[in-house]
């Protein structure tokens, strides 16, 4: 295998290409626009992907097809912006000129107080507004839930999304108009070439492909893995770590995946959550709620399920329902490949089955069959963007007779990984479907599980919601009025 | 020729829903806040080094690693202060800009490291070793009493009639206790200043501050110079909320100090995670009362003690918590009272002015007093809020002895009633509780009455500086800050209004003591009262020397000579207002003049506890319906709708975005926004990551806003306006009622609720197990 190489990250910038010799491992993409490029209007609100205040927009190839997405500039690592367009609010409207049709809507409905904020609630809206231009309440509030504002209560900013089309016309939209050179200029900028930035600290890597990246990471087993950066980059910008040397998998369009079988579905392990999302609520609509509670928008676009699962966080949100279903995980090293249950991958707190130089490939989750009943539950202090306090997934199969033939259950914020609640599953297996074996159930988690007290719920708690949700579980194979808040009713006034 | 002429307006006068003068710029990123300001050559960076202990003697401290670190310029400490070390607002004394030789909270500044780049004196500062001796600590409003921990300042007493002949005649005694969180800001623009030294021991600071006149004499105080060599300035805030009313001072007091030092320009801007753990919030509060009332619900006696969580120095604890027991009435006669507060020391950040100013807290324990009575009687809280409310012979004196004179609540509540349907709704939910099991709903409508002006009388001043220059255009400069609240566009919608120009002849300038001296803090929601008083006071000097000049110009009487849309009427002639200008240029007539306005009628007498603190009343309603789910806890508000009086309105538009915006700040606080200490004293709720404001998907699923567009006021406020920052906050406390409804439907409605707040799902859920057990047992 021949590699060439080349020592330079190239971008779009609003009108502009730009190409850096020297970028840092840790350089952000905010810092980049607001110190080295003077672009002010996109602001630092908390540096961690949660305010949204920094969100610009990302354009990029994905077979071949020129995709924009919102992202928080404040995690996103200027490396990773190779052969992509990045679109700051200082493009929407010209000097002097007239404001865009989003920014129009929001004077036009007062949807500004302080303005601290705004700039990323518009550049939310403009991405809203070119992937559907007459959004409903809820796409609307989806589009928005990265995105804090401390003043307005969000009623005018609902009001201004809603009139964006009454305002402005999405075809005489710049980047609408300019689709086609645009693609064509980011095409230029991929040349096949593995990216090598930096010295021996410093050092940042882009390779050229899944085989190129098994070879460098082989080459450099400590190396920073990074995908979406919505974790690695809080370790740089919270925690201040140095993570050179740093291999970025964006150019890996085989790492961008997503395979269809017969019996179930793989996802590569650069698959952001956005673009899992169709296949994910095509083939398991029981995950549409959940994955549409991952972060906010911004971090959808960036954060990957193979990141998720390798980061191996107990509270993360996709591995309870991945284990539930009966995912595997691929790992690679080199060229061998080895497969595991993913449950089996997290060993303890901090700890997975990842040796060094291996990494994270794909993993595949099995259909449901229709006998199956699965879901899945996320309990936070806040309903959007938040992280879980307990998130427990559900999957029973019953017999002919009503008894429970198969069973598992796997709970996220209970213990120090995502976990299986062996005992409980054990308590239900052959025991009929009803209330005297949700009981026996309860009596069984004490024997998986001892949660933690922390700042999102007390240990108290999460048993005791752990619990219900098995209760509520049963309920809803039982009935469905009522055993459930109903959140797909929203009026804008 | 006058029936020639159109009937017009200016553009953006009063009473208009002029949009906010700086919403093109939010919206294309060119408003300037402080960290886009250009830095000029050579501008050095300064980064706090935090406490991480909550109560410490400070053995040691090493800086080597500081000093080896790249781009490290210097370390400050309390050393190279030239001044006093000391930025108490209260003038206590106990608020050091750096600690020495002890620590009294997780995060209190020791040292700032300043260096060539943020970065850089972030990494650097992150490199001290400090040797620290762990004294005992105390987070907890109780624990702090039970450890004897001092008060940070005197309590205050309220007191009137006689508590115990009215606990002796009531027929009904309740007592409880309850304890109410506190708040982050989480204002969207972090703390930063700016500093600029200039010549001699002058120094100019750009401060997001609410308070450019107190940091600018907190400046002087740390540098030693006199105020008339500090210049502090600030065109607009990223939100301030009462943030930024006293905890801007420590860093621009921190940028000043090195700018002096080292001869550069300095910026000081902490991280998110550093902002929340260094600089005050909300207090939490706990509250223990008793109450007497006989078996209508009518209430015979009310006790109560409000203790606060002030952390370690006294800031604002004083009049915060003095304002919790000014509001612990709300809207209702308390025939025989006795209020305490007792603002308690702790081992955590300085507590401090939030939106509502300890007010919110007050009026969430009074009502948690009404909902007492409610449940021990099987009632409507509503029942009881209306038996209670002021009104009637002998039933206006509050516990300060101040007779509420402007009440409305009455229509108010009638009008609420009436458009949320609240009887039927309230019938339907019991139906609807009674046939689910897992799904509970709960509905309530809660009314707020606030007190407006600083308790503290010589706050309640106000300057403006307007001129006119030779083209007719106007600029207008106030002692007030912009921070979201629309203040700037308001006070040029008043001076539009009285020289009778469109709004765009206008030019608000950034707020500076260089211009307006001596300010109050644009706090108290005073802004527009104040500031827009003092503005149309500068006006008026103005046009009567133009008005003078006119009518001798042109040989008519004073009264002949008006302000009529873009133009000037003298005689039967009208001219351009700026034809006017330019003539009375050229006469050598005076276009500048400085505006000045103080509140009438308000005195205060603290250690009385009476007086009339307050000018008036704002008053609103809000009715909140919420579906909690008793499996989990999580909720959610279907539906609210707010009435809600800003008297006569400058600016509707404006008006409903504060009631908006207030409301769901204040449900935040109350339910998703949770302040967590560990064993160690420290915060770990200190980001968005982990410290949960309302999104836009949290607002009520439906939401009826509605201004009480035919309330004036009955004082001479600036155009019969009230003020409106504070008290729509307060409208949120129907959605903690409304949880506690659906929670006690668990028990019939017959056992008080009792849910602390915030209402976290986790609450939500305990107290609904706690209810069922209680029932059970």
């Amino acid at each position: 295998m021949t590699i060439e190489f080349r020592n330079t990250i190239r971008f779009l910038l609003n009108d502009r290409s730009v190409e850096l010799a020297d970028v840092s491992p840790v350089q952000t993409l905010l810092d980049f626009l607001r110190i080295d490029r003077n672009l002010r209007g996109t602001k630092e609100g908390c540096a961690e992907g949660d305010c949204g205040a920094c969100t610009v927009l990302v354009g990029r190839l994905l077979d071949g097809k020129l995709r924009y997405e919102s992202v928080n500039a404040c995690i996103r690592f200027v490396a990773s912006l190779d052969g992509c367009h990045v679109v700051t609010v200082e493009a929407l409207a010209q000097p002097n000129g007239p404001l865009h049709p989003v920014q129009q809507a929001m004077v036009d409905t007062h949807a500004s107080q302080c303005g601290f904020c705004t700039p990323g609630f518009v550049m939310s809206l403009y991405g809203l507004w070119m992937a559907n231009a007459k959004p409903s309440i809820q796409q609307i509030e989806k589009a928005l839930q990265g995105n804090l504002c401390r003043c307005t209560g969000y009623a005018a900013i609902i009001r201004a999304a809603e009139a964006i089309a009454s305002v402005g016309e999405l075809g005489k939209d710049p980047l609408i108009v300019e689709r086609e050179q645009i693609t064509r200029q980011l095409k230029a900028l991929q040349d096949g070439r593995r990216v090598e930035i930096g010295g021996e600290d410093e050092r940042v890597v882009l390779p050229a492909s899944l085989d190129d990246f098994a070879a460098v990471l082989q080459a450099n087993p400590k190396a920073t893995i990074v995908a979406g950066s919505t974790d690695v980059g809080l370790w740089v910008t919270k925690f201040m770590r140095n993570i050179a040397p740093v291999v970025h998998l964006s150019h890996l369009e085989e790492l961008r995946r997503i395979s269809v079988g017969v019996d179930g579905i793989t996802l590569a392990a650069g698959v952001s959550y956005t673009e899992a999302y169709p296949a994910i609520v095509r083939h398991f609509p029981q995950l549409r709620e959940l994955w549409d509670r991952i972060g906010g928008e911004q971090v959808r676009n960036m954060g990957t399920v193979g990141g998720n699962i390798a980061n191996g966080s107990p509270i993360g949100d996709t591995p309870p329902a991945l284990i539930a279903l009966g995912a595997s995980v691929t790992l690679r090293k080199g060229t061998n490949r080895r497969t595991l249950p993913l449950e089996a991958f997290f060993l303890e707190y901090g700890k997975q089955d990842r040796e060094s130089g291996e990494f994270v490939e794909s993993v595949r989750i099995p259909f449901l069959d229709e006998t199956h009943r699965f879901a899945v539950y996320k309990i936070s202090k806040r309903f959007d963007e938040d992280i879980s306090a307990v998130c427990g997934a559900f999957r029973v199969k019953l017999d002919g007779d009503g008894r429970v033939a198969d069973v598992a259950i796997a709970f996220g914020g209970m213990a120090g990984t995502p976990k299986r609640a062996r005992n409980v599953e054990a308590a239900l297996k052959g025991a009929q479907w009803n209330d005297a074996a949700v009981e026996a159930g309860f009596a069984a988690f004490e024997r998986d599980f001892a949660p933690l007290t922390d700042w999102r719920a007390s240990s108290e708690y999460r048993m005791l919601v752990a619990r219900n949700l098995l209760r509520r579980f049963h309920l809803e194979t039982q009935e469905t009025r009522h055993v459930r808040i109903d959140r797909t009713v929203a009026v804008a006034m | 020729m006058n029936v020639m002429q159109p009937v017009v307006r200016v553009r953006g006068a009063v009473h208009d829903k002029e949009r906010h003068e700086s919403g093109h710029k939010h919206v294309s990123g060119t408003a300037e806040y402080i960290d886009d300001i250009p830095e000029p050559a050579g501008t050095l960076h300064g980064y706090l080094g935090l406490s991480q202990r909550a109560h410490a003697e400070i053995l040691s401290v090493d800086f080597e690693a500081v000093h080896d670190s790249p781009g490290v310029v210097g370390v400050l400490t309390a050393q190279d202060i030239p001044g006093e070390n000391d930025i108490s607002p209260a003038h206590k004394h106990d608020d050091p800009v750096f600690a020495t030789g002890k620590v009294e909270f997780h995060g209190q500044p020791i040292f700032a490291v300043i260096a060539t780049s943020r970065e850089a004196a972030r990494r650097a500062a992150a490199k001290v070793k400090i040797d620290y001796r762990d004294l005992p600590h105390v987070t907890d409003v109780l624990e702090a009493a039970a450890a004897n921990y001092p008060l940070v300042i005197d309590p205050l007493k309220l007191e009137r009639g006689d508590i115990d002949a009215g606990f002796a005649r009531a027929k009904n005694i309740v007592s409880g206790e309850m304890r109410i969180g506190g708040q982050d800001h989480f204002y969207l623009e972090g703390q930063i200043s700016f500093a600029i030294p200039g010549e001699d021991d002058e120094v100019t600071v750009f401060s997001s501050t609410q308070h450019p006149s107190e940091t600018q004499l907190m400046v002087a105080h740390v540098l030693g110079v006199p105020s008339n060599a500090v210049t502090v300035n600030v065109r607009r805030m990223g939100g301030g909320f009462g943030g930024k009313e006293t905890q801007a001072n420590l860093f621009a007091a921190v940028a000043a100090v090195a700018a002096r030092k080292y001869r550069r320009a300095v910026k000081v801007r902490p991280d998110r995670d550093d902002d929340m753990a260094a600089t005050g919030k909300r207090h939490d509060f706990h509250v223990d009362y008793k109450i007497g009332f006989d078996d209508d619900g009518r209430i015979e006696a009310v006790e109560a003690v409000f203790a606060a969580r002030c952390g370690f120095s006294a800031d604002l604890s004083g009049p915060v918590t003095d304002r919790a027991l000014f509001h612990a009435d709300n809207c209702y006669f308390y025939p025989n009272v006795r209020l305490r507060s007792r603002p308690l020391k702790t081992n955590t950040v300085s507590n401090t002015a939030f939106r509502g100013f300890g007010g919110p807290q007050g009026m969430v324990g009074g009502e948690r007093m009404i909902e007492d009575v409610a449940y021990a009687l099987g009632k409507d809280p509503l029942e009881i809020r209306k038996l209670n409310f002021y009104g009637g012979e002998g039933r206006n004196l509050t516990p300060y002895h101040q007779t509420v004179e402007d009440n409305i609540i009455g229509r108010i509540i009638e009008e609420l009633e009436t458009s949320s349907d609240y009887a039927a709704r309230r019938k339907a939910i019991i139906a609807f509780n009674r046939e689910n099991h897992v799904i509970k709903r709960g509905i309530a409508l809660t009314p707020v009455k606030f007190g407006i002006s600083f308790t503290k009388t010589e706050y309640n001043q106000a300057g403006a500086l307007i001129h006119v220059y030779t083209d007719g255009s106007i600029q207008l400069n106030h002692g007030g800050t912009e921070m979201g609240q629309g203040l700037y566009t308001k006070v040029a919608q008043v001076v539009a209004d009285e020289f009778q120009v469109d709004l765009d002849h206008i030019k608000v300038t950034a707020t500076s003591t260089g211009k307006v001296p001596n300010t109050s803090a644009t706090a108290a929601s005073s802004g527009s009262d104040l500031n827009g008083m003092a503005a149309a006071n500068a006006c008026q000097q103005i046009k009567e020397r133009l008005v003078r000049f006119a009518a001798e110009r042109y040989g008519v009487s004073q009264a002949d000579v008006a302000f009529e849309p873009n133009t000037v009427r003298i005689g039967a002639e009208r001219i351009p207002f700026a034809d006017l200008i330019k003539a009375a240029y050229a006469a050598r007539v005076q276009l500048s003049a400085a505006g000045f306005y103080k509140t009438p009628k308000i005195h205060w007498s603290r250690a009385e506890g009476r007086g009339r603190p307050f000018y008036y009343f704002a008053y609103g309603a809000s009715c909140s319906e919420v579906s909690v789910d008793t499996l989990t806890g999580e909720y959610q508000v279907e539906r609210t709708d707010i009435i809600h009086d800003v008297g006569k309105s400058l600016n509707p538009a404006l008006d409903l975005g504060q009631v908006e915006g207030a409301f769901v700040q204040g449900m935040g606080w109350l339910t998703t926004e949770e302040l967590w200490w560990d064993a160690k004293g420290r915060l770990r709720t200190h980001a968005p990551s982990t410290y949960k404001i309302p999104l836009a998907s949290d607002r009520p699923r439906v939401f009826n806003v509605h201004l009480a567009d035919w309330s004036v006021n009955r004082e001479e406020t600036i155009r019969r306006s009230k003020a409106v920052g504070e008290p729509p906050f307060m409208l949120g406390i129907s959605v903690l009622e409304a949880i506690s409804m659906a929670a006690a439907s668990v028990a019939d409605y017959r056992i008080p609720p009792r849910i602390d707040a915030p209402a976290t799902p986790e609450r939500v859920l305990m107290a609904v197990e706690r209810l069922r057990a209680a029932r059970a047992g």
